[in-house]
């Protein structure tokens, strides 16, 4: 039974994925309940094993395929923390995808490859070795590529190149760095940190620029983020996945266990990486936000956000001190759901009154209630407004970086609150405060569209709000790094 | 001294078929300076065959073979040229008609 | 035993066949070779796995006096490999090759050089003795080039032609270097060649076996030949010639430098020739970003990963052999040479099938292809995973063996190669998979039924899932390595 979890934890997504593919157009109830079937056996699993690991039980499974090349899953608490907003955001991405395309073409394709990218993000969070964690890494490149190009217009297909131009040079850099790494320690498990005496100094911080570039390029670490913002042309249930769910949090997650399970907080700031790394974070986060200002386009300036909030979660890991941490991870879960609420809503007011632009939202508020305020709430999130969701991880950031020592931080997270309202409350405002423009008009009855984003809005208040319960994200990121990482 | 003096020859063979294939891009005058090398190489193997006591038959048995397998090498080679000329009218390769 | 004359003796039978029988009974006859000799394959793999390295003398004459046939894991993994290759070509061909389509001559002639090539190419596989190795070379080389000039086009007769000037050059290096050995050795077994007293000549006549080999084999610089012949032949023949028969003498070439001579090994030739090989990954790969036609991007690709395989050289030979990384490298450049016949077959595959539907291999006419015949977009996709070197496809292992072994010896440069190449790999397949993929389609295809286009997918996921199974491979090909004392890192 414990070798059998993992795997079919991953078994969940890849085999819905395996047998819509071959699907016709038209079974779209086949389709959906093998979606949504997947979806929530996964929810099940994840839900049984969150108790049994907050006991400290472990699942692991091997499949050697050559010398050293040996892909691992395994069940830890990290991993899980990972998978359970994966899982439940699928499911929700999921309902929300459904009512989003209806009976358009092509259908067999997108949700194969959909549930193919929820199936490698799933490997790539229970992944236990550095080389099973490269696998499907890129697993998810090649399985979001259809995603991002799925409207194979002119944009799309740029978007499909641009992301590919960046991903594929970023995956020889974090080959080359595991290769590097390992041909020195042998193959490095996330559960015993590996002996790094047999490189040099410099030899070591050249290897953690590689990891960092190689994960940066998902994680849209600037100066490597330039695929983001291009693939806003892509769905809006695929930028939510995007954003949310998979590929820029597997880029956040993979500096997670770069900075933690291989070289540790030691050996960082013995090598002196922890501040470089800070830094560039730090000035990703300003650097998104002062972009998303520039913005007109709804789901621009929220690609610009996710930019900027994603490095959150890198400047957590990267200050290297426990309450930090607890702030990255937490915000790892938090940042998901509030810009999946985000990019939901902005589907919305794309798909039923065809806003897309950012002034064309005036007055929206009285037509499309529900909408408007899930937005609101995720945009508040955003800022940081106690009780809501992002408060909690600015917090503890801001209390992990005068643990850390580095108080500057807080100047950063400041200025980075400033620009976050700067670019959002103007939608508030528009959103409620200025009358109709004459001629528009919308709608929110559309329940497979609004209400998952009632949901996340929801979940985006109540981790917040219950944030000192230890089943919240709060709670559980504390277990992790209690147990993991603790002094 | 008789067995250098194959050996020498062959060598001249070879040396001669290196010249015809250089020197020469008719496809037909190619064919026949591979020839003259494969003779060259199979006399110089039949030198090396009356090495110390005795005659060793392997080398004897191999050249046959190799005449076999350069025999028909040569035979389709001929009918890729007659080919050649018949579709092209030309018996050189394209881009090597003009030098001669 | 059985397994191994069978394999050598069913495809000589079935040509036969494919000439003798009346028309009607040719493609039948054929088609049942295929499927008897890829059975025979297995059955010698299986064989392999269960006792050892399978050896059998010819006419009970032991070497030096006669010829030793020896299938170890190397020369049995790469048997399964053509077979499978071979077999799914021969079931496309049937569609293909159909005297209606390809004309009465390439009609006939395809299925006899087809079988008459599987027959040689599975002699090479096994034969332990140089100059029945030159036989096989010769008889390999006349039958690829005969599928070549098959469809006697003006174009196809002066590639095939050109090829034969350097395949025949190349037998001509590789016999003198054989004649050479003789004089010195008096045996031409690989085995009791390895045990020999060193003769002066001996890096000679290694020097002219290699660089004949080399000329067939199509490394850089010797590549000008290759995509010429390779895309003006039918799509089929294509597959064959890319896919199987430069392996025969990249294979030879592993038996002289790892097995008969391996104490000539000399850092400065084992640079020299990973150095032809990285300087062929990245040609080959800028000429293959410069084509327009389907059918010469997938030719030069095969130009370019083939040099990958010559980095095991300085990897795993000379001093390298016993080294921990020796295992890993080798095995990773097989790995290379088996996933790459897989791949690059269903890729021509796929090829065969846009002529017929299109009538035209260029990319501007490809444009909407995945839509119209979603099967072929979907092998031609896999293939690309394979060829880029992206997990968790066959690529992947090889790449990953041998860069570990690069960093593990110390030699990152050939890392560096590695990854160069993996790039320039997706940067010029992508033009093809962006055009196949694209939203509009021209002209309405002509249909093709889903059993042929199933075919290269079927040889594409092959390719893909010896990345995911690549553990049994592995253990298979150490069988009957030279080297056994090093077992992996």
């Amino acid at each position: 039974m414990t070798t059998a979890l993992p795997v079919l934890l991953l078994m969940t997504s890849l085999l819905p994925a395996g047998v819509t593919f071959f699907l016709a157009q038209d079974s779209h109830a086949l389709r959906n309940a093998l979606q949504l079937g997947g979806a929530v056996l996964k929810l099940a699993l994840i839900i049984w094993m969150l108790f049994a690991v907050a006991d400290g039980a472990a699942y692991e499974a091997e499949f050697p395929l050559a010398p050293g090349l040996v892909v691992l899953l395994r069940v830890d608490a990290l991993a899980l923390l990972f998978i359970s907003l994966s899982a439940t955001l699928w499911f929700l991405t999921t309902i929300y995808a459904i009512a989003y395309f209806g009976t358009k073409a092509e259908l067999s394709r997108f949700f194969g490859f959909f549930s193919l990218c929820v199936a490698a993000t799933t490997g790539l969070a229970l992944s236990g070795s550095l080389i099973s964690f490269f696998i499907f890494f890129e697993l998810l490149t090649l399985s979001t590529w259809p995603l991002v190009a799925h409207k194979q217009d002119k944009p799309s297909l740029r978007a499909a190149r641009v992301y590919f131009a960046y991903a594929l040079p970023g995956s020889a850099a974090l080959l080359w760095a595991i290769i590097w790494l390992e041909s020195a320690t042998g193959p490095v498990l996330f559960t015993e940190p590996p002996d790094l005496s047999g490189l040099d100094p410099a030899a070591l911080r050249a290897i953690f620029a590689l990891f960092i570039i190689g994960v940066g390029v998902k994680a849209g670490l600037v100066p490597l983020h330039g695929w983001l913002p291009a693939a806003m042309a892509a769905p809006a249930p695929v930028s939510a996945l995007l954003h949310a769910v998979a590929v820029v949090k597997a880029g956040a997650f993979g500096v997670v266990r770069v900075v933690y399970d291989v070289f540790g907080a030691e050996n960082m700031t013995a090598l002196g990486v922890g501040v470089p790394l800070a830094i560039v974070a730090s000035f990703t986060i300003i650097w998104g936000s002062v972009r998303a200002l520039q913005q007109d386009e709804i789901k621009k300036r929220l690609a610009f956000s996710t930019v900027s909030q994603v490095s959150y979660i890198v400047l957590g890991a990267a200050l290297a001190s426990p309450l930090a941490m607890i702030g990255g991870l937490v915000h790892l879960i938090h940042q998901g759901l509030m810009k999946i609420t985000l990019f939901f809503c902005a589907g919305i007011f794309d798909e039923r009154a065809g806003v897309k632009r950012i002034d064309g939202l005036n007055g929206m508020g009285a037509q499309m209630p529900w909408t408007s305020a899930c937005f609101s709430i995720g945009a508040l999130g955003m800022i940081g407004l106690p009780p809501l969701a992002g408060f909690v991880s600015k917090f503890y950031l801001g209390l992990g970086a005068l643990e850390a020592g580095a108080p500057w931080v807080l100047a950063v997270l400041l200025a980075s609150t400033f620009l976050n309202a700067a670019y959002f409350l103007p939608i508030l405002y528009r959103l409620w405060f200025l009358p109709l423009a004459s001629g528009a008009k919308g709608d929110d009855r559309a329940p497979g569209l609004v209400v998952p984003a009632v949901v996340t809005a929801a979940a985006t208040v109540g981790v917040g709000m219950l944030a000192a319960s230890p089943i919240s994200p709060l709670g559980w990121a504390t277990l992790i790094v209690t147990q993991g990482y603790g002094p | 001294m008789s067995l250098t003096l194959f050996a020498l020859t062959g060598a001249a063979l070879v040396g001669l078929g290196v010249y015809g294939l250089l020197a020469r891009p008719h496809m037909l005058r190619r064919i026949i300076a591979f020839n003259l090398i494969g003779s060259g190489l199979f006399l110089f193997f039949g030198a090396a065959a009356a090495r110390g006591t005795g005659l060793d038959p392997i080398p004897q048995a191999l050249i046959i073979t190799g005449i076999v397998v350069a025999l028909s090498a040569s035979a389709l080679a001929v009918g890729l040229v007659v080919a050649l000329a018949r579709s092209s009218g030309t018996a050189y390769l394209p881009d090597e008609e003009g030098r001669l | 035993m059985t397994a191994l004359v069978a394999g050598l003796t069913l495809p000589l039978l079935a040509a036969f066949a494919a000439i003798a029988l009346p028309m009607r009974a040719r493609v039948p006859a054929a088609l049942l070779g295929a499927g008897l000799t890829l059975a025979a394959s297995l059955w010698l793999a299986v064989v392999v796995w269960q006792t050892g390295p399978v050896t059998l003398s010819l006419g009970g004459w032991q070497p030096p006096i006669g010829i030793a046939l020896r299938a170890d894991g190397l020369g049995a993994a790469l048997g399964v490999m053509t077979a499978l290759v071979m077999t799914a070509v021969a079931l496309a061909a049937r569609h293909e090759m159909a005297a209606s389509v390809a004309g009465p001559r390439a009609g006939f002639g395809f299925w006899p050089l087809m079988l008459l090539l599987w027959a040689t190419m599975n002699a090479a596989f096994v034969s332990r003795d140089l100059f029945n190795l030159y036989v096989v070379l010769e008889l390999i080389t006349l039958s690829a080039v005969a599928l070549v000039a098959i469809s006697g086009k003006a174009e196809a007769i002066a590639a095939a032609l050109r090829y034969l000037l350097f395949a025949l050059a190349g037998s001509l290096l590789y016999l003198a270097g054989v004649v050479l050995t003789y004089a010195a050795h008096g045996t031409l077994d690989i085995s009791l060649l390895a045990a020999r007293m060193a003769a002066p000549s001996d890096a000679l006549a290694l020097g002219l076996m290699t660089a004949g080999l080399l000329v067939k084999t199509a490394l850089f610089p010797f590549h000008v030949w290759l995509p010429h012949a390779h895309s003006a032949a039918p799509a089929p023949a294509s597959a064959l010639l890319s896919a199987l028969v430069p392996k025969a003498s990249l294979l030879i070439l592993l038996r002289l430098w790892f097995e008969a001579m391996p104490d000539l090994a000399a850092p400065a030739a084992l640079l020299t020739l990973a150095s032809l090989g990285a300087m062929a990954v990245i040609w080959g790969g800028l000429l293959a970003l410069a084509q327009a036609r389907l059918k010469l991007i997938v030719a030069y690709s095969t130009v370019a990963q083939l040099g990958y395989i010559f980095l095991v050289f300085p990897l795993a030979g000379g001093d390298g052999g016993a080294q921990v990384w020796a295992a890993g490298a080798w095995t990773g450049a097989i790995f290379q040479t088996l996933s790459h016949g897989l791949a690059k077959a269903a890729m021509f595959l796929v090829a065969g099938i846009y002529l017929v539907a299109m009538g035209s291999d260029r990319l501007s006419d490809l444009r909407g292809m995945a839509r119209a015949l979603p099967m072929t977009g979907f092998a031609f996709a896999l293939a690309s995973i394979t060829l880029m070197g992206l997990p968790p496809s066959g690529g992947f292992t090889a790449k990953y063996l041998l860069m570990t072994a690069a960093f593990a010896s110390g030699q990152w440069a050939w890392a560096l190669v590695l990854a160069a190449g993996g790039l320039l790999a997706a940067a010029y397949l992508y033009r093809p998979l962006a055009a196949i993929f694209a939203r509009e389609s021209a002209v309405a295809p002509r249909a093709i039924p889903r059993s042929w286009q199933a075919i290269p997918l079927g040889l594409a996921v092959l390719s893909v899932a010896l990345g995911l199974l690549s553990s049994v491979p592995f253990e298979f090909l150490q069988i009957g390595r030279p080297d056994p004392a090093a077992e992996g890192l």
